[in-house]
């Protein structure tokens, strides 16, 4: 059994009301913080601990309080980017509607170390019924003395507030999220300036994932440095992975980033091996915009060795023969699944969700989904597949946000591992409209060495 | 006329609070959820114009993001509203299969309403329930691993809900 930090009390009875997560040792962190650190020493640990932002960058947190700009007399703001919408993902979602104060727990912790007084949530608007319940978590903490003016007497003042957004992927990109936060269309910005200087109302801003704040609770209650012993090289910590597709037990699961692959699929303790006896055909581990592997890569890496469950070990061999542990959002696609038909939902997804701002993903992404939807439905043209390529690489960082990345990355892995899938449907458009290309040789073991 | 009743002008004042003095323009997102529900399930232009009037907005900075987010409705919708996903993870386990069975059942396409106005169907993107597909939402909740039977359910609940609030 992995050591559990975030989930471990998950499924007490009662745990989402203040008195059972109180006594079960709720709120300590928050004692700990304000009666006995500084703010820089709450920030200290969590740089010690190493942990990396779980919202799908990775980038460590630390670091990103440390860069939050401290002009006198200007208000400095926390917001917490409830906006999980990267298909395949929804550990979010269980960690607010099952264990909601954990979240407001790492969320007053965050504001007495970055000196935010009013903290936003800002929770998509799909997700509506966990307004409500994140909304009880933050009266039982106002009416417990946690939130509020000069709290535990330490003279600081902060009130959390959620704010729902209205359905737009595209609010998850912390800059698009803070022009959302503020009434408007979610554009993304410009960066440089950065949120860490000019965010909310122009004011310095941290965004962190729900995930992120949840385990400073954790960090502050082992310490930076027994955080950091967890997990392996600059993976720390405990890491949420939702697992779904067609697996035995799709949910949400946390490891501590030792484990392997293999492990995580076909063990009982997680995803209990491909659903009704089938086998392994690929899986996109991180979140929809990550690049898919086939079983074989996504087992072994080029070089023949275990690939483990952590940031390193899924980005080994880079996009050309890995992948990126993403916001761990893990799909699994058995071996009955057509990967061109996957890959074009995904396309009509980040079409969708185009912000419309840039050129290139505005355009790039409906031609995209055109185009699949073509070879998909029997009227492709072997010059697709090229097209398709060189669209993805035109849009591949010629945008301002990081949404045309994620759309150009999921066309690019499937024509780079499954073309032959691609050709077979182009060169077989009748056969392709009644059956799947199957596994094929997608599970074969790899030749050590090759595709490097 | 449009007119919030005193209640949601409180609740409206007090979200407003929610942000420093000045900033009350943040408070346009949840104040057109509320006008959406209280108006027939959509906003219309009298709709949008009565949220800019009330929140001194000009109103095309309530028709740009009325325009921008999914979950605003700018034509009527049914009682019902039908919001199914068919994003990868849901199509990998049948959502495909789901929506034909609604279209069928219902007699309509997506983005359309049954002729007696009860039911809406949507097709949408990813709503975060990937582990629990197929899936829709219908009103504040979700309904998760679909199956034809469920669809049979669902639809069965509605009605009746109809008739009881009729």
């Amino acid at each position: 059994m992995g050591r559990k930090l975030l989930l471990e009390k998950a499924h007490v009875q009662d745990i989402r009301n203040y008195d059972v997560y109180r006594r079960e040792g709720g709120y300590r962190s928050v004692e700990k913080a304000l009666k006995t650190m500084s703010p820089d020493q709450v920030t200290e640990e969590v740089k010690k601990s190493g942990l990396r932002g779980r919202g799908g960058a990775g980038f460590p947190a630390g670091m990103k309080w440390s860069f939050l700009a401290k002009p006198e007399g200007i208000p400095r703001y926390l917001v917490c980017n409830a906006d999980e919408s990267e298909p395949g993902t929804f550990k979010d979602r269980y960690l607010m509607e099952f264990i909601p104060h954990l979240l407001i727990e790492g969320l007053i912790v965050s504001s007495y170390a970055l000196g935010s007084n009013r903290t936003y949530i800002y929770i998509r608007g799909e997700y509506a019924w966990i307004v409500d319940i994140l909304e009880q978590a933050i009266a039982e903490a106002k009416n417990n003395g946690w939130l509020g003016k000069n709290i535990l007497g330490s003279g600081f003042d902060c009130e959390i507030y959620v704010q729902r957004g209205a359905g737009a992927y595209i609010c998850g990109e912390e800059t698009a999220l803070l022009e959302s936060l503020e009434g408007k269309r979610g554009n993304p910005r410009i960066k440089p300036p950065f949120p860490a200087v000019k965010g909310l109302w122009d004011c310095p801003t941290v965004v962190n994932n729900v995930e992120t704040l949840a385990a400073v609770v954790p960090i502050l209650n082992i310490g930076g440095d027994e955080y950091a012993k967890i997990g392996v090289g600059k993976s720390t910590g405990t890491k949420l992975l939702s697992a779904c597709g067609n697996i035995n037990k799709p949910g949400v699961y946390e490891i501590d980033m030792t484990i392997s692959v293999e492990e995580f699929i076909y063990s009982d303790e997680y995803c209990g091996g491909i659903a009704n006896g089938k086998r392994l055909k690929a899986c996109i581990p991180g979140g929809s915009s990550v690049p898919i592997l086939p079983a074989n890569l996504l087992l072994k890496t080029a070089k023949g060795e275990s690939r483990m469950m952590n940031y390193e070990s899924l980005a080994d061999g880079g996009f050309a023969t890995g992948t990126m542990m993403g916001s761990g959002g893990f799909i699994v696609l058995d071996e009955d699944q057509c990967v061109v038909r996957h890959t074009l939902t995904l396309a009509r997804f980040y079409r969708h969700e185009s912000c419309g701002q840039c050129s290139p993903c505005r355009e790039g992404t409906g031609w995209m989904e055109k185009i699949l939807k073509n070879i998909e439905y029997g009227k492709g043209k072997k010059s697709d597949i090229d097209l398709l390529w060189d669209i993805q690489r035109k849009i591949e960082g010629n945008t301002i946000c990081p949404l045309g990345d994620a759309a150009a990355w999921p066309v690019a892995a499937a024509i780079r591992h499954f073309r032959d899938e691609f050709e077979w449907h182009v060169q077989y458009p009748n056969a392709a409209q009644n059956r799947n290309y199957g596994l094929a040789h997608y599970a074969d073991p790899i030749r050590v060495g090759a595709g490097a | 006329m449009v007119q919030f009743s005193a209640e949601k002008l409180s609740k409206v004042n007090e979200i407003i609070a929610r942000y420093p003095a000045g900033k009350q323009k943040s408070a346009l997102i949840p104040v057109l959820h509320i006008a959406q529900e209280e108006f027939g399930g959509w906003l219309s232009a009298e709709t949008m114009d009565y949220v800019a009037s009330l929140m001194k907005l000009e109103p095309i900075e309530v028709y740009e993001v009325a325009t921008f987010y999914s979950m605003y409705n700018l034509k009527p919708v049914g009682k019902f509203v039908f919001e199914v996903c068919q994003t990868g993870p849901c199509m990998l386990n049948g959502s495909d299969d789901i929506i034909d069975y609604i279209k069928q059942k219902l007699g309509i396409k997506p983005g359309e309403t049954t002729a007696d106005g009860l039911f809406t169907l949507k097709t949408v993107e990813c709503l975060g329930a990937c582990g629990y597909a197929p899936m829709m939402q219908l009103g504040k909740h979700y309904r998760e691993h679909l199956t034809k039977e469920k669809i049979d359910a669902i639809i069965d609940e509605c009605e009746r809900n109809a008739v009881t609030n009729n």
